[in-house]
């Protein structure tokens, strides 16, 4: 498979500097963090996204986030290009987030276009049990 | 095209391998006004007689390392094209005989793929399952014949284990039988002996390009005493005793004979060099926790080593291993986003087939190649785990079986 640049960019700077890309984890039980898992082994792919997040006004922004990603190159991209565009949005802005954003952005291959649908998927989850929490 | 870094390690010997430099230059003696460019056909000028004499110097060379008379040779495309026409020539014309053929679930698609267009013509076919270890055996084979079983067809070594059947003895119990015995060898020369004269084979297919020979052309090897005959998928002026009609390639087959002269003379320094690769790198990989071998470590070739790095996925970490060449069983490297059915097919988990890589070597394999595939290795498997959701719920004692995956 033939990727674009910026898959194999992206991956490979997640790979060589996982710390400056977001690749960790937060306990899921505070109270501010929301966790979503998506994805199944046998499938080949698995998300896990979390958010830490801080009230501000009526709603919570995104302070901080983490992840980590089971899967091909593009899945691994798909990740850790979402979490760039979270960080410092409010909820309501990152519920809005489309894997179409995702796609245009790592010029995704259209066989690869279910890694974005799996990044969307993983910050519906997460949010939704950030909400569930407070 | 993307240019390839002269540093890239080639470790796909088992997807093609790279023509002998030996062998290209016999056959540019084919092509050219000043080379032998006739037409083997052409029985009136020595521009024909002059071809022929060299398609039948290849047949000889053939014919020589796998031990079976020249006139059993018949030169088709490929191994793909050898396995249709055993396949569907058997089938087809002995159809009156019977309309059952057995063949198993880890042979490649040129043989499924012609078993399920013969399925939709009528035949009955049974695919049978390997044991764990990626074995075919006798016993299977014996138990799935019928009264009405026409032909069996199993592959000799797995192109992605490695694993190695009992050809003989599977043999003798479809002869005993009374079917025809059909063996998809396109793995084998050059990596074990075969010999026609004492194996109870009615049909093997050969490639040229897994040994060192140009891609485009393989050969069918179909037996005449006592004789089989098959029906022709290709019609067009009867060359190759009719069973294959088409203009010779004659720079082809001269490829694919030197080739094989070639590999008759070489297999036992391939072969040395290779095993000591192999123990070494298997020795190696073994050191990476939860890295398990696909297939039969003790009953396989050494040019084949098929790995699963479990909780990492098998394209990231190809990916990941950028100077490398492998391939993977993981679906996200096929077309179909279906992982190995060779992999599914040996009873494991899903995630095994696609977290597996496979690794083979050949004639030019360089000890510095293996030296710093292992290094690499290892380093991004290590990696690819931190960030793996799936190792942190292991080191976290989650057993990943009893949760509840979304499936998707």
């Amino acid at each position: 498979m033939a990727y674009s640049k910026k898959v194999v960019d992206k991956f490979e700077n997640t790979l060589n500097n996982p710390q400056a890309f977001k690749v960790g984890k937060f306990d899921p039980k505070e109270v501010n963090v929301g966790t979503g898992m998506v994805g199944a082994p046998a499938c080949g792919d698995v998300m896990k996204l979390q958010i830490k997040c801080e009230q501000k006004g009526n709603t919570h922004i995104i302070k901080d986030v983490k992840f980590k990603t089971y899967g091909c190159g593009s899945a691994i991209a798909s990740s850790s290009e979402l979490v760039e565009m979270l960080i410092g949005k409010t909820l309501e802005e990152a519920k809005e987030i489309k894997n179409k954003e995702i796609v245009d952005a790592l010029e995704l291959p259209p066989i690869k276009i279910h890694c974005s649908v799996l990044a969307e998927d993983s910050i519906k989850q997460a949010i939704k049990d950030f909400e569930s929490k407070q | 095209m993307q240019a390839i870094s002269k540093s890239t390690i080639y470790l796909d010997y088992a997807s093609t391998t790279p023509v002998d430099p030996r062998v290209a230059n016999k056959m540019m003696n084919f092509l050219t006004p000043q080379g032998e460019f006739g037409n083997p056909a052409s029985r009136s000028h020595r521009f024909g007689w002059a071809a022929d004499e060299a398609v039948e110097e290849a047949r000889s060379h053939v014919a020589n390392l796998v031990n079976c008379d020249p006139r059993e040779i018949v030169w088709t495309s490929g191994a793909t094209e050898a396995d249709n026409l055993a396949i569907k020539g058997i089938a087809r014309f002995y159809k009156s005989k019977g309309n059952h053929i057995i063949t198993s679930k880890i042979e490649h698609k040129a043989v499924l793929d012609p078993c399920r267009q013969l399925e939709r013509e009528g035949f009955e076919v049974t695919y049978l399952d390997p044991d764990e270890g990626g074995i075919i055996t006798p016993e299977a084979i014996k138990n799935a014949l019928q009264d009405n079983t026409v032909l069996v067809s199993v592959m000799h070594i797995n192109n992605e284990l490695g694993t190695i059947n009992d050809i003989s003895s599977i043999g003798k119990v479809v002869k005993d039988h009374g079917a025809f015995f059909h063996v998809d060898a396109a793995q084998s020369t050059g990596k074990v002996e075969i010999d026609l004269s004492i194996l109870p084979v009615d049909l093997m297919s050969f490639s040229a390009h897994k040994t060192y020979g140009p891609k485009g052309i393989g050969a069918l090897y179909v037996r005449r005493k006592p004789r089989v005959r098959i029906e022709a998928m290709i019609h067009g002026g009867g060359h190759e005793r009719g069973m294959r009609s088409g203009t010779l390639a004659t720079h082809q087959i001269v490829g694919m004979g030197e080739a094989f002269r070639l590999a008759q003379k070489e297999m036992k320094a391939d072969i040395k060099k290779i095993n000591i690769f192999h123990k070494r790198f298997l020795k190696e990989a073994m050191k990476i926790e939860h890295a398990y071998i696909n297939g039969d470590v003790n009953n396989k070739v050494p040019n084949i080593l098929n790995i699963s790095f479990n909780f990492v996925e098998g394209e990231s970490l190809i990916m990941g291993l950028k100077d490398i060449a492998v391939s993977s069983g993981s679906a996200c490297t096929s077309a179909s986003l279906e992982p190995s059915y060779v992999l599914r097919a040996l009873g494991r988990k899903d995630e095994l087939a696609h977290s597996s890589i496979r690794f083979s070597f050949g004639r030019f394999t360089e000890e510095d190649d293996v030296n710093r595939t292992i290094e690499i290795l290892g380093n991004v498997v290590e990696r690819l785990r931190e960030l793996s959701p799936l190792w942190e719920m292991h080191l976290d004692g989650i057993d990943l079986d009893a949760v509840e995956w979304e499936t998707h």
